[in-house]
């Protein structure tokens, strides 16, 4: 654009280790398919020092509370088939890795799945139980949940192969300008990151720290969830949590990050 | 007499210019981006318009700063900022880039303020629902244009 004069601020300088023994990358370089940037970085990098703290232990990080809360349904029976998830997966912490490759081609079902997909079709096909809410408590905190198993290890989604349509239908969406102001997640993730959006720090709309505990609504927010508002800001007509838009938007920005490090529960604000 | 008639067809003709001569978005005429006369038919209040730039309104100062309104919390840096705005551009230019600034700046990520058509998936306000049947209002009204264009005049450095 024209803005002679006008750089593009910088994230800051802080580096994220959790706990004194996870240490997150939130700074890489960007994969080549994402390509008008050449540094990524986590959105952790852009929030203040008072926020990014609350992050750095999990006594402090009111995400975790979500992930004990899923501890529980995790470890309990529901539905017709009298099974929990553990009696099929063993404990949660074998799920690690399942967070850095969502979403993901699959085979069985012949499209692109996300982590949500995948814990309704458990529940509905395997526990014949009644399925979560997309963006609901229940399945925020269990994704929340397989999240901070995966935590340090690099987003690495595939976009290549069976996954390829969708992800060009997600790049497609990305650079779309919607609404009445005419805004698409590029001009204010790409063009505009590190500048002030009124009192906002503009950040490159990462999702590896996915469910994010805003300190605005008190709460673990999901992908689709932050995808809604972001689009409803634009004075547009959102897609819905779970269509098939939010899937292939959320494999294009998940792949826009990776390298970065699963971070969720992470805390914004 | 003839003066006199006259007076009174001058008068009456400024009364009628305040409600009949609104230009639509739709006929707005462009000219390199510039639109040389009042959109609605009336001069802005630049009192006015200082609140226009806030936000519920234009929420200008979202994406631009300006010394005067440093009472407003929150500037945002997106576009430039707009001190001695009146010094670089015209009234006819400051027009034009407040209703639909895409004209003068090709591809702009400034809204277009006075524009009704043209947009993707548009919503109901910030509903986040689709915005039906309903005629499109513009971000602003003409009058709010007037006055936002108004402000901008005073903004000068020189
Ligand atoms: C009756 C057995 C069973 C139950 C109960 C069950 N799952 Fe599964 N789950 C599977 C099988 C089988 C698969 C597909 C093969 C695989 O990836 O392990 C799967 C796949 C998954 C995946 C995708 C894993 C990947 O690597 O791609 C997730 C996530 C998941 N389950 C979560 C859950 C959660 C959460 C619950 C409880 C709410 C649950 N499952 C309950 C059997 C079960
Ligand atoms: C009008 C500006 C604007 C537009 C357009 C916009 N966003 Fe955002 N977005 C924000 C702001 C402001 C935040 C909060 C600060 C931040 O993290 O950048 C945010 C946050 C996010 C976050 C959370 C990042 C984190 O680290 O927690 C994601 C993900 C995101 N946006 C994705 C998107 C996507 C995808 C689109 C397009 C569908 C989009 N945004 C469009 C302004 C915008
Ligand atoms: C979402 C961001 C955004 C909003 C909101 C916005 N602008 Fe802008 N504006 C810009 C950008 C970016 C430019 C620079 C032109 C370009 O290169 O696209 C600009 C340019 C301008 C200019 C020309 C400045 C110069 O010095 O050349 C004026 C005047 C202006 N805007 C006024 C306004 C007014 C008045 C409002 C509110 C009614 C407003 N803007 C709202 C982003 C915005």
């Amino acid at each position: 654009g024209l803005m002679p004069g006008i750089a593009v601020g910088d994230p800051d300088d802080d580096s994220l280790t959790i706990n004194g023994e996870i240490a997150i990358v939130t700074e890489a370089a960007a994969p080549a398919h994402t390509e008008n940037l050449d540094t990524i970085y986590s959105g952790w990098r852009f929030r203040t020092d008072e926020t990014q703290a609350v992050q750095m232990d999990d006594f402090d990080n009111p995400g975790m509370i979500g992930v004990e809360n899923a501890m529980v349904d995790w470890a309990t029976a529901d539905g017709a088939a009298g099974k929990s998830c553990a009696d099929c997966h063993g404990a949660a912490e074998n799920m690690a890795g399942v967070r850095a490759v969502y979403p993901k081609w699959n085979e069985e079902q012949g499209r692109v799945t996300t982590l949500e997909m995948e814990v309704n079709n458990c529940r509905e096909n395997r526990m014949d139980a009644k399925k979560w809410k997309y963006t609901g408590g229940d399945m925020t905190d269990m994704i929340a949940l397989i999240s901070s198993v995966s935590r340090g290890m690099p987003v690495n989604v595939a976009i290549d192969g069976p996954a390829q349509s969708t992800w060009e239908q997600g790049k497609e969406l990305y650079y779309t300008r919607t609404g009445q102001l005419e805004l698409s997640c590029a001009n204010c993730h790409e063009d505009s990151y590190g500048m002030m959006i009124r009192a906002d720090h503009l950040s490159q709309g990462h999702i590896n720290g996915f469910p994010t505990y805003r300190l605005k609504n008190t709460k673990l927010n999901s992908v689709h969830a932050r995808f809604k508002g972001c689009v409803r800001d634009t004075r547009a007509h959102t897609y819905k949590p779970g269509s098939d838009e939010f899937i292939a938007l959320e494999l294009y920005v998940a792949s826009r990050g990776n390298g970065l490090s699963v971070e969720g529960p992470s805390v914004r604000n | 007499m003839r003066t006199a008639f006259g007076a009174t067809a001058a008068i009456l003709l400024t009364v009628s210019t305040g409600w009949s001569e609104v230009v639509k978005p739709q006929d707005v005429t462009y000219v390199e981006g510039a639109v040389e006369t009042s959109l609605s038919g009336a001069p802005g209040d630049p009192i006015l318009g200082a609140e226009v730039m806030n936000k519920g309104a234009g929420n200008c100062i979202a994406c631009h700063q300006v010394t005067a309104l440093n009472h407003l919390p929150f500037h945002g840096e997106i576009g430039p900022m707009l001190d001695g705005v009146a010094d670089r551009w015209t009234e006819a230019e400051l027009r034009g880039i407040v209703a639909n600034a895409k004209v003068m700046f090709e591809g702009s990520m400034m809204p277009s303020f006075y524009r009704t058509d043209g947009f993707i998936r548009l919503g109901d306000a910030y509903t986040g629902d689709a915005h039906g049947d309903g005629e499109v209002q513009p971000l602003l009204t003409a009058q709010q244009v007037e006055d936002v264009v108004a402000y901008l005049m005073t903004l000068k450095e020189e």
